[in-house]
């Protein structure tokens, strides 16, 4: 797979951008790349990179996320340490922007270094099963609206459409129509789809349009 | 059935309350509970409802008043310190015998407490929610899909009794996303001659009112009202019964401490204990009667909270302090674990002995 220097991940809340994220880090991690994994969201209270600050300690991929994630306050602060996404240009690096254009707003204050670089894949993360952006035309509304808020163009597509615990095979195949109508109407490439390890055929493993993902056990 | 969709329960719980006919939703943002509004916001205006951001909380509680009057299905949302400004106007709701939806996506307190997931607000709900003699029927989900299908349920029954109806969700549930299928659902038909609606010349003014002028009226008022939470009790108590046929041991959670309950129930099941669990979903009414059934069979109770332990007095008092009832739980928005639990579960297997 073609990969740039700064990898992000946009789109609707709960489209599944932390777990693409999490995974892409560790993607480029295996492939023997220093990676720095940035935690931009400012929207959501619960379910963050963070929660997978181990697993990427023992992958070597570093962290940088607010003081705040995970905690018992609501600060929407971002931490010095994020211009070093833009500054260190040895390390890749994946950001893992938040939810809607609410949450992209923080990335405008990074998007004139990342488009004087150019070195981006600026990823709209969809997912069929959400629904208020199942259909190929919704999604691009909001494609729009994020890069009004966040100040970088859209690049390319990752199809995600997943049903959680109950994601199947036919779940996603399924979805593939949509998702190659979005790349259509927006002009941008499918980059790959996504599907939890599980749920992915054996004869498909090999396949590069599939990326497998790893998913956070839940106690409950 | 309808197709599944991946939502937030605070997205699926807002889509089930426009499906079961609300047009009228009044709120204020508050983690984690901030998505019922956003979503509100969305799709009301697309659909001819009615979504008002409030100046607070008191405002938003006191704009269901009114719509409630009018005879429409209205609704509120917030999370603990929110709900604690409305308890007034929720107060003069069962005052007034009004039906409504509130909904509380419980965070840690007390006070400004924090934003992380807690069931600390049981008393609050369960215990009225405000001043005065009164019940709110109070309604605890465990997934997303319940989350959805409790909230017709709730309006159905505010109407059917003309009570407020709380549902009392935590931020786990309000932030976790899993499949749904949302359906229509059939609106139990609910005539409303008391609702503030315009007598068109053709009958006497109805009035919506909590102030009695005479003490013995008020008296009155409240004997009927409980006269009403007797029938309530009698054919509204929910639960779901785990594992029970031969339980020897029972536990006794609900919303997320359930979820996690349940992999502990399972994980002594694999261990040979013989243990079971009681699901309440309506918590008040409280289930007394599967939990009396419970009392006759089961050695030893246990209860698993996400407060300092709240629940454990309703469990004891609806065994009559029967059989011991221990207490399993974490707080300040901390969740239990299932292996937690299990050493719980364990621990009471070996005194009950």
């Amino acid at each position: 797979m073609e990969t740039r220097r700064i990898t992000l991940l946009a789109g609707h809340y709960g489209s599944g951008k932390t777990n693409i994220a999490v995974n892409f880090a560790l993607y480029l991690a295996g492939q023997g790349k220093q990676v720095t994994l940035a935690d931009m969201d400012i929207v959501n209270p619960y379910y963050r990179a963070k929660d997978s600050a181990a697993e990427m300690e023992k992958a070597g991929v570093k962290m940088i996320a607010s003081l705040y994630a995970n905690s018992n306050v609501d600060v929407p602060a971002l931490p010095q340490e994020m211009y070093a996404v833009t500054e260190d240009k040895a390390r890749y690096a994946v950001l893992d922007v938040g939810g809607d254009d609410r949450g992209a707003l923080a990335l405008g204050r990074y998007a004139p270094e990342i488009l004087k670089e150019n070195d981006f894949h600026m990823i709209y993360v969809f997912n069929a099963s959400r629904p208020l952006s199942r259909r190929a035309e919704d999604a691009l509304e909001i494609m729009k609206e994020i890069e009004v808020a966040g100040g970088v163009p859209f690049t390319a597509i990752v199809n995600n459409t997943n049903l959680g615990k109950e994601t199947t095979w036919e779940t996603v195949t399924a979805s593939m129509e949509e998702a190659n109508k979005l790349s259509q109407i927006s002009g941008l490439p499918l980059l790959f789809t996504a599907v939890e390890e599980s749920v992915l055929p054996i004869n498909e493993r090999e396949n590069e349009q599939y990326f497998p993902l790893k998913l956070q056990k839940t106690i409950w | 059935m309808a197709d599944k969709i991946l939502m937030k329960g605070n997205e699926a719980l807002a889509e089930a309350a426009i499906m079961a006919g609300c047009r009228h939703y009044f709120g204020y943002p508050i983690t984690p509970q901030t998505e019922v509004a956003a979503y509100m916001a969305k799709r009301m205006p697309k659909i001819g409802g009615v979504f008002l951001q409030a100046e607070s909380e008191i405002a938003a509680i006191n704009m269901v008043i009114g719509a409630a009057a009018a005879g429409k299905r209205a609704m509120t949302s917030s999370s603990s310190p929110g709900i604690s400004l409305k308890s007034e106007g929720i107060s003069y709701m069962a005052g007034c015998d009004l039906p409504a939806l509130i909904v509380n996506v419980q965070r840690g307190g007390p006070g400004l407490g924090g934003i992380q997931p807690s069931q600390s607000d049981y008393f609050q709900a369960t215990c009225g929610g405000g001043h005065g003699d009164f019940h709110l029927l109070v309604l605890a989900p465990s997934s997303v899909q319940e989350m959805a299908d409790l909230v017709a349920k709730g309006f159905d029954l505010a109407e059917k009794y003309r009570m407020p109806c709380m549902l009392l969700a935590d931020g786990t549930m309000g932030q976790m996303m899993e499949p749904v299928s949302l359906e229509e659902t059939k609106q139990e038909a609910c005539e409303k001659p008391w609702a503030l609606t315009g007598t068109k010349g053709e009958r006497k003014p109805n009035i919506i009112n909590s102030l009695a002028l005479q003490p013995q009226e008020l008296e009155q008022w409240n004997e009927d009202r409980f006269k009403r939470y007797e029938i309530v009790k009698e054919n509204e108590q929910m639960a779901e019964s785990y594992l029970m046929d031969d339980a020897e041991y029972c536990v006794v959670a609900f919303g997320i401490a359930a979820r996690v309950s349940q992999n502990a129930v399972d994980a002594a099941r694999a261990k040979g204990i013989k243990v079971g669990m009681i699901r309440p979903i309506t918590l008040w009414p409280f289930p007394e009667k599967v939990l009396k059934e419970a009392a006759d069979k089961c050695k030893a109770f246990l209860s698993v909270e996400l407060n300092m332990g709240q629940m454990i007095k309703d469990v004891k008092l609806a065994i009559d302090c029967k059989k011991p009832v221990d207490l399993c739980y974490r707080t300040g928005g901390m969740i239990p674990s299932p292996e937690e639990v299990l050493a719980a579960i364990e621990k009471m297997q070996k005194e009950g002995k």
